[in-house]
């Protein structure tokens, strides 16, 4: 396994594949962000299946596997792919997904009865053609690297140049047309860098899986980050990273193609990324929502206890407090002997009172929500029997600057619509 | 025409007619892309079932594979419903991701199963499926591919015909449905292990990419040119009747892939349709202004 991995940084043709499947994973990366922002994946995906007959055009007109010609003939097919999508779905009855699919698979069949076209001719290159399909990194001689340098250089300065008016096409469409952004001339150019990085891309990564190389770098970099050149940064890293990492597995047995093996690698870092990404992971989601769970628990139990001691009962048993509130008595129980591990609830005789801190905190829940239904009352001419439901929700929401900006606009007060005092 | 080619026709009309009908219902309701990328992921139950089985009639194992269909549908509505990714991108990852771990079953273990390479995967073999005759005391009963396909067929019959009520009203009115308490994702799971078990049993004839085509292509031509559900499902058939025999004949003349012959026949049909569509809309507009 060693001995695989240091051949990859020694061997000078194993060296030029990683050199060339590093430079399309970070441009697939870049522009991917784009047509994620957009929303516009599928098509990425369908100009990745379109250009399969630009490629076959394109070696029948020249005979051989030169990178420009095929390169040619793929940015000329995956361009006609998408003003085909963009017509259909915009002129006739169709929606955006028939119109992807249709011109997808249609273009798809005309690549494939090329391809067996081809196959019949005698021309010798031709065996390598179907390499296209599901990819080869292996294949890339030192020209195609140095074709895709400069294709790459090229997508890079134009995303530089226009990174402006980019981002106003992704993120505010309307906005950009307003203040005088050509949005038509932008569109375009971003459907040209998806179709000029799919073709630099399939002979790694094949017709059929090119897609993934643009959507999943650019998924997982958004739980990442919310800013655009960070997300971007983040892309370009993780398609490059997730690419070698595939080439380098598919090597382990001899005559796989290279593109499962990179849209495997792609998958699972990005399954990881959904799983367990900071603030936006799955994980992160579900631990921030049990918190507030538990907040919202104990704050609504210490505010019973505080309305029990209002009503002049300060040793609450178990049941004067499920007559109180209705609650599920285990989960009763469990919390209450949390609140007396955590010092706000004291134990006598198996009742419980509240501690002073208990008493404070019981007193701030309590007073956000009478400060509520009071500011509910006089300011928003609520009915005194439609504030309680809101309060319940808010009062614990309701933050210490929140609470004096409360106070000051009402003044200061000291009771409630229902004639409690508002505890201070 | 010889009986081989009569057997060819009739695999290729059956698949076509069934694609035909459930293709209809995936573009009035918008999931085209959903049985696109079911078409795709179906691919590693398809080839797990083909390693467990070498011998492969077993429809059950197949059945199984179909699986594999459905569960494309819950992984999507998992990614975008609970890990809040957004529908495209649960869509492409998903498809991608299921079909490159089939292509990569293929490569690892696919060694010495002639039934099963990266050429079947894309574009089938229709073309050779008369060589697979099933003879019993001496009575000839079909092609396999023809006896897979046929019993797939009746049932995508059984079901248009008598849930053409709900399979009309969710594809028109979802909401409606709803509040009329028709339990709408029975027929939505219904209606997509139906996509999934058409897919996976055309998959040997037209491979896993080009079933799209036939899925999508003929509805999409007759969603142009008729307004009615029936007419639209009568004439996608009628649609694809032809694009299966000029295909084929095509494919013959010059001798390539018939799948994807077929698909390219179905779609030039569709490029005729809208360039008559498009000039009849001019000619009215011009008699209207006069």
């Amino acid at each position: 396994m060693m001995e695989g991995i240091t051949y990859f940084f020694t061997d000078p043709i194993a060296q030029k594949v990683i050199m060339g499947i590093a430079i399309i994973g970070a441009v697939s990366g870049v522009v991917g962000t784009f047509s994620f922002l957009r929303k516009k994946t599928l098509i990425a995906d369908a100009i990745s299946h379109s250009v399969l007959p630009g490629i076959c055009l394109g070696f029948m007109f020249a005979g051989t596997k030169d990178p420009i010609v095929l390169l040619t003939g793929a940015l000329v097919i995956g361009w006609i792919s998408v003003w085909l999508i963009d017509y259909l779905s915009s002129t006739t009855k169709l929606s955006a997904d028939t119109a992807i699919a249709l011109v997808s698979t249609l273009f798809f069949a005309i690549g494939s009865v090329l391809l067996s076209v081809i196959s019949k001719s005698q021309n010798a290159e031709q065996t390598g053609l179907k390499n296209f399909l599901f990819g080869k990194a292996a294949t890339m001689t030192t020209f195609d690297v140095e074709v895709f340098t400069v294709v790459s250089i090229a997508i890079f300065v134009l995303v530089i140049l226009f990174f402006k008016p980019f981002q106003l096409v992704c993120f505010n469409h309307e906005f950009a047309k307003s203040i005088g952004v050509k949005v038509k001339r932008m569109e375009f150019l971003l459907s040209t860098l998806t179709v000029m990085t799919v073709a630099i891309g399939i002979q790694a990564v094949g017709v059929v899986l090119m897609s993934a190389l643009l959507i999943a770098p650019a998924a997982s970099a958004r739980y990442w980050t919310n800013r655009l050149p960070i997300m971007i940064l983040l892309a370009a890293l993780f398609g490059t990273f997730s690419s070698v990492i595939g080439v380098m597995l598919s090597t382990m047995k001899n005559n796989m193609p290279t593109g499962p093996w990179i849209v495997f690698s792609l998958f699972t870092f990005t399954l990881f990324t959904l799983l367990f990404a900071p603030h936006k992971g799955w994980f992160s989601i579900k631990r921030r929502n049990l918190s507030n769970h538990k907040k919202i628990t104990e704050e609504n139990l210490l505010k019973t206890f505080y309305q029990l001691k209002e009503e002049g009962n300060t040793a609450v048993s178990f049941r004067d407090f499920l007559e109180k509130r209705a609650v599920d008595t285990h989960s009763l129980v469990r919390d209450v002997r949390r609140m007396v591990k955590h010092g706000f609830l004291v134990e006598k005789d198996k009742t419980f009172s509240l501690t002073e801190s208990g008493n404070k905190e019981a007193a701030r829940v309590l007073r956000s929500h009478r400060l509520w239904e009071l500011y509910l009352t006089n300011r928003m001419n609520f009915k005194n029997d439609h504030i309680h439901g809101t309060a319940e929700t808010i009062e614990h929401l309701i933050t210490p600057e929140i609470e004096q900006l409360l106070l000051k606009e009402l003044d200061f007060p000291t009771s409630d619509p229902h004639n409690k005092e508002i505890p201070y | 025409m010889g009986l081989n080619d009569i057997l060819t026709l009739i695999t290729a009309l059956l698949i076509a007619w069934s694609c035909s009908l459930l293709g209809c219902f995936l573009v009035l309701r918008k999931v085209v892309m959903v049985g696109d990328a079911i078409s795709h992921s179906v691919l590693p139950g398809i080839v797990i079932a083909y390693l467990i089985s070498t011998k492969f009639d077993s429809i059950f194992i197949l059945i199984g594979a179909a699986i594999f269909g459905v569960f494309t549908t819950f992984l999507i509505d998992f990614f975008h419903k609970k890990l809040k990714l957004q529908e495209d991108a649960s869509i492409g990852i998903t498809f991608t991701w299921l079909f490159a771990a089939g292509v990569i079953l293929i490569s690892l273990f696919g060694d010495g199963n002639a039934d099963l390479d990266q050429d079947c995967v894309l574009f089938g073999e229709l073309g050779t499926s008369f060589l697979d005759k099933i003879i019993y005391h001496g009575r000839l009963f079909g092609t396999r591919s023809m006896l897979m396909i046929l019993p797939v067929f009746i049932i995508v019959v059984l079901f248009v015909v008598f849930g053409f009520k709900g399979l009309q009203i969710i594809s028109f009115h979802q909401e409606y449905a709803k509040s009329k308490g028709i339990n709408v994702s029975f027929w939505h799971y219904t209606f997509m292990s139906l996509v999934s078990i058409t897919t996976v049993m055309s998959f040997e004839s037209v491979g896993a990419i080009l079933v799209v085509g036939l899925l999508v292509i003929p509805p999409a031509t007759a969603y142009l040119l008729v307004n009615k559900l029936p007419s639209m499902l009568f004439v996608s058939c009628i649609i694809s009747t032809i694009a299966c025999f000029v295909g084929y004949y095509l494919s013959i003349i010059f001798d390539v892939s018939l799948s994807s012959m077929i698909i390219v026949t179905a779609g030039s049909l569709f490029m005729l349709v809208l360039g008559f569509i498009k000039i009849r809309f001019q000619v009215q507009k011009t008699v209207e202004l006069k």
